[in-house]
């Protein structure tokens, strides 16, 4: 007979015994590999249309020059545009607008508008141009005409030939449809004009956003850029698209990474519940094996038996996880967009596609962890010795390598080393590796644990305690190998599930907390301004601040700052900031300096945490910003006087005195107002009054309470998809819970039958089986949840840190924790009760005859 | 102590295993049955035990027919009156020694005293707290002696109980089971092909597909 056709019949006869566990050990590792390749397919897909979409505006450029602030001055251009070396120089105004009628909407309710020289856009960005009705050829420098892609038509709900409203500061503007762009991807959303026109209508007169270069040939773009950076110097920056690409990638790229990660728990959970499988199947054909080897099978035979049927098992699962995978992406981009509804991609529509690579990857890695899982089970397996296996009662013997704590605490110690370690790309690396090593040492540890806590019990209780104690008791005490291969699954993604909601909430109670400061005003006021200009001027600010009913009004003025080519911009926000105690207006994340101790002459700044960990701005160190007067950005010098968080913007933010800024730029100009009413004021009255303004219809009046409301209804969007995610790993832990009893019980099936011999009854047995299940539960959440804790500490303290720069106070949602470790109890117990059914529906004469 | 009346069985495929058998079993009596495999020995001691049901036919035990209980009842009755010995002993690996053998006590709600002196009758007196991986074969087939003994039952069931071991251990097994089912005021009932172990019985008999004939006198009283 061929070895292969013994392989087979071996694997056949396995798998149609016990088929219940192989389909769930499959879908197991399908849900894994279906929930990593989505998410990666969705991030791929998103990023890359989003990068795309951003070249597509950047058009076929060598070189673009940027201001430090949004915009500067035109009078740059024409010096480029005779610069030695280049070929073209393509000025660009590029600006945001808010869309009125999509404000309800927040991170995803602008419009980007071009502004273009047309002639010399048909040389470098071709595509952008407008197409304008026959006999219209004009439009495209006309200053009332605006063409739209495809997709903001669709959006706007406009067609050619419509009129479009646009708020501009204080003003409204209409502009003519005059018709489509020559390309544009798929989905997105922009608008171009002339850039003379977009100039005078959105009052950026004599601004630019980049001046776009395409080289000479023969010119070596590097040693140009060198040159030009030098020329130009500190306050302009020239960069190549690639690091357009870098700052694209850094902008999304830890939300993608932690999206993955969270991806990884489902196919982690996958991985215990394979090594589960196979490792309580080993135990099961223990006597098998050995007989197999007895009669000639080798050791390597049999090591490549068992890992065949793994490999099996994970080739099966990855694959149809791979087609649930991508039926789940395509779905998910349909339905939820490719943010997954937390708009960090906005006005894009990605498409996925196929990449061999990325499935080849995935099919690799749910490969991977099967064979790992089946690894540890076939070695225990070959290094048996056939006379001691051939004998019954070895089983939880033969698992006791399980329970040696040598590996448990390397694991732990290495978790522990891996905490003190920085991040690598800025990316938690260590955090995520320390998460999987506390996890694999604290499931490594089971075995003694329930082996010491059952023990006790059994102690405590001792002979008096009745016949189904006594099973139950010295079942799970003396055989904890087994107990703790049941528990593995369950215990991952409970722990998970802890850490996850303690993560969660304690960023959502810290979010709500940090609102709360920095909202304290009653209402919040702004004009759907464009760009960096500030909206209310002056007379504007005076004659808000002299309104009736109205107790204090704070003025403030954004702007985005460039520090770094390679960085998405940082946001200065200059504001009144009581400089007495800092900690009376910013949520301050450290003792402040007092003024007292500032030195003589320097202009106090306030820090977020990202500014720390990104620019490593650090309290009482001087640094230079671009904040200076706007016809031509001079650096200033600044004193870091402490830092506050930041949960609204990852990328960086400075806070200063208005009073400072508007002494360094002469710009007077405000875009925010936060107002505190007088006693006997009501917000009704108090925005009517704004109304009534000459101005008032361009005003966005906010309440403080429904802009907390909507930001929380924006963090709980954002986080809808780790609950789901969360659950799945739970379902998974649950379904190997079902699959470990069921193989348990079916093992057990002599030992059923000799206890129905000797006088258990029928229920007596599933009474014994949901016990042992719910004991098992029991202890598994109670180790799941300080696992839980101990992982949500790294997840607060040092995978949010280091990913999103921000950091956050723990707080642990007890009723929430409560309610999922009943209901995982009650469903513990009722799947072992399930699983039990089967094994005592059986017959009872066959179970004590059978001798394996 | 044990009445068979006109039992009738046959298996899922329709072949006959037994025809009109009858028997009774006295207190205290303790028989051996032999005959060719595949008869329905194992099959009759199934029925006894009450974990099958005959055809038609009826068994009896201490007057109360087996047929007339439910699954709790008769697995009542099998915790009272009945031990059982296994060819492949079936002892519980994860319980110690003692544990094991005090089952039977604690599912009938009895005081566990009384497995020390077991025990020290089956030969274990310090191997109680041992673990049953820890046993021979011959040691594992005492606890199992001393497990089927240890609450007093009516009626021992032993199936092949010495199929597994060597024939020194065998002798000493057999040995004392008799000496404990005697000892225990007990009846007892070992299915065999073994003629030495039958031998051990007070009586042996043949079961054929004509029912059940005595074969020769077992052990001399």
């Amino acid at each position: 007979m061929k070895s292969v056709s013994l392989s087979r019949w071996l694997l056949l006869g396995e798998w149609r015994a016990h088929i219940l566990q192989v389909i769930v050990a499959i879908m197991a590792i399908a849900i894994g590999i279906a929930l990593g390749y989505s998410i990666h397919l969705i991030n791929t897909a998103a990023f890359n249309e989003f990068s795309a979409a951003s070249k597509n505006l950047s058009g076929q450029s060598d070189l673009q020059v940027h201001g430090r602030s949004a915009f500067f001055d035109e009078s740059l251009y024409p010096m480029l545009a005779k610069y030695e070396g280049v070929a073209l120089a393509n000025p660009v105004l590029e600006l945001d607008v808010v869309m009125p009628n999509k404000l309800q909407n927040r991170n995803d309710h602008k419009l980007k508008i071009v502004g273009l020289d047309m002639f010399r856009a048909t040389q470098i960005s071709p595509d952008l141009l407008g197409v304008p009705v026959e006999g219209k050829r004009l439009d495209g420098l006309a200053d009332d005409a605006i063409f739209l892609s495809p997709a903001a038509m669709e959006w706007l709900q406009v067609e050619q030939g419509d009129v479009l409203s646009l708020n501009a500061g204080l003003q409204t503007i209409t502009l003519r449809v005059a018709g489509g762009l020559v390309r544009a991807r798929s989905g997105q959303r922009i608008a171009v004009m002339d850039i003379g026109a977009a100039q005078w209508r959105f009052q950026q007169l004599g601004l630019l956003s980049r001046i776009e270069l395409k080289l000479k040939h023969g010119v070596n773009h590097a040693a140009f850029k060198a040159e030009l950076t030098k020329q130009l110097g500190d306050q302009y920056l020239v960069v190549e698209v690639t690091d357009q690409e870098t700052r694209i990638a850094n902008m999304s790229r830890a939300y993608r990474v932690n999206l993955n990660m969270l991806a990884l728990v489902a196919l982690f959970t996958g991985a215990f519940l394979v090594f589960s499988t196979q490792a309580l199947s080993v135990i099961r054909r223990r006597q098998q094996f050995a007989m197999l080897r007895v009669l000639g099978f080798t050791r390597r035979q049999l090591l490549r038996q068992i890992v065949l049927e793994g490999a099996l098992l994970g080739m099966i699962g990855s694959l149809l996880g791979l087609g649930l995978g991508y039926a789940i992406a395509a779905m998910a981009i349909q339905f939820l967009g490719g943010d997954l509804g937390s708009n960090f991609f906005p006005g894009i529509k990605p498409s996925i596609d196929f990449n061999p690579l990325a499935a080849l990857t995935f099919f690799l890695i749910g490969l991977g962890v099967t064979v790992l899982g089946s690894m540890a089970p076939a070695f225990e397996a070959v290094r048996a010795k056939p006379a001691l296996a051939l004998r019954s009662g070895s089983e939880d013997a033969a698992l006791s390598k399980l329970s040696t704590p040598w590996f448990a605490m390397f694991c732990l110690m290495l978790a522990m080393l891996f905490t003190q370690l920085p991040p690598v790309f800025e990316l938690p690396i260590f955090g995520y590796l320390a998460i999987a090593l506390l996890l694999i040492g604290g499931i490594a540890l089971m075995p003694r644990f329930a082996a010491r806590i059952f023990t006790s019990l059994q102690n405590v209780w001792g002979a008096q305690a009745g016949a189904m104690v006594t099973l139950v008791l010295a079942r799970l005490a003396n055989a904890p190998n087994q107990a703790a291969i049941a528990l593995g699954g369950i215990l991952a993604s409970f722990s998970l599930m802890v850490a996850m909601a303690i993560m969660v909430t304690s960023f959502r109670v810290s979010v709500d907390g940090w609102l709360t400061h920095v909202l304290p005003a009653d209402l919040y006021v702004r004009t759907v301004s464009v760009g960096d200009q500030g909206g209310f001027q002056l007379s504007e600010q005076k004659a808000m601040a002299g309104l009736s009913g109205f107790e204090r009004v704070d003025f403030f003025r954004t702007q985005q700052l460039r520090l770094d080519p390679g960085r998405p911009e940082i946001m200065l926000i200059a504001r009144p900031i009581d400089s007495i105690d800092p900690r009376n207006t910013l949520p301050m994340v450290d003792d402040a300096m007092t003024p007292t101790v500032l030195p003589e002459g320097v202009t106090p700044i306030w820090v977020s945490e990202a500014m720390v960990d990104l620019y490593g701005y650090r309290p009482g160190e001087k640094v230079s910003l671009p904040i200076g007067k706007a016809a031509d950005t001079v650096f200033n010098e600044f004193v870091v006087a402490g830092v506050w968080r930041d949960y609204g913007r990852q990328f960086g933010a400075v806070q200063m005195q208005l009073a400072d800024y508007q002494r360094l730029t002469g710009d007077t100009s405000v875009n925010n107002l936060a107002v505190w009413l007088g006693s006997g004021a009501t917000l009704d009255a108090a925005m009517a009054n704004l109304r009534q303004l000459p101005f008032g219809d361009a005003l966005e009046i906010s309440k403080s309470r429904d802009m907390r409301a909507l930001s929380l209804e924006i963090f709980d969007r954002s986080f809808a998809v780790t609950y789901l995610l969360e659950i799945v790993a739970v379902v998974i832990g649950l379904l190997g819970v079902g699959a470990s009893f069921s193989a348990q019980t079916l093992a057990r099936a002599k030992e059923f039958g000799m206890l129905r011999h000797i006088g258990v009854m029928r229920r007596q047995v599933l009474v014994m089986l949901a016990a042992e299940g719910g004991l098992l539960t029991a202890m598994g959440i109670v180790l799941g949840f300080v696992l839980g804790w101990a992982i949500s500490l790294i997840l607060v303290f040092i995978v949010n840190p280091q990913s999103f720069h921000w950091t956050m106070q723990l707080h642990l949602p007890w009723g929430w924790l409560t309610m999922v470790a009943v209901i995982m109890l009650v469903s513990a117990a009722m799947t072992a009760l399930i699983a039990g059914r089967r094994a005592v529906s059986g017959n009872v004469i066959r179970a004590v005859r059978e001798d394996w | 102590m044990l009445e068979l009346c006109k039992i009738n069985k046959a298996y899922a495929e329709g072949r006959k295993v037994l025809t009109n058998l009858s028997y009774t079993l006295r207190a205290g009596e303790y028989v051996a049955i032999m005959g060719d495999s595949g008869v329905g020995k194992s099959t009759l001691l199934n029925l006894i035990a009450g974990l099958d049901t005959p055809d038609s036919g009826e068994i009896r035990i201490n007057g109360v027919a087996i047929s007339s209980l439910d699954d709790d009842a008769s697995t009542q009755l099998r915790r009272e009156q009945f031990g059982f010995i296994f060819q492949a002993f079936h002892v519980l690996p994860h319980l110690t020694v003692s544990q094991n053998i005090a089952l039977p006590l604690l599912l009938n709600g009895a005081p566990t005293e009384r497995v020390e002196q077991m025990l020290a009758e089956v030969g274990l007196r310090d191997r109680g707290h041992h673990f049953p991986r820890q046993l021979s074969g011959g040691e594992l087939q005492r606890v199992a002696i001393a497990r089927a003994l240890i609450h007093r039952p009516k009626l021992v069931l032993a199936d092949e109980p010495t199929g597994n071991l060597d024939p020194d251990t065998a002798h000493d097994i057999l040995q004392l089971m008799r000496a404990e089912i005697k000892a225990n005021g007990a009846s007892g009932i070992i299915v065999t092909h073994s003629h030495a172990a039958a031998a051990t019985a007070d009586a042996i008999l043949n079961l054929t597909k004509d029912g059940l004939h005595p074969a020769h006198a077992g052990h001399s009283q």
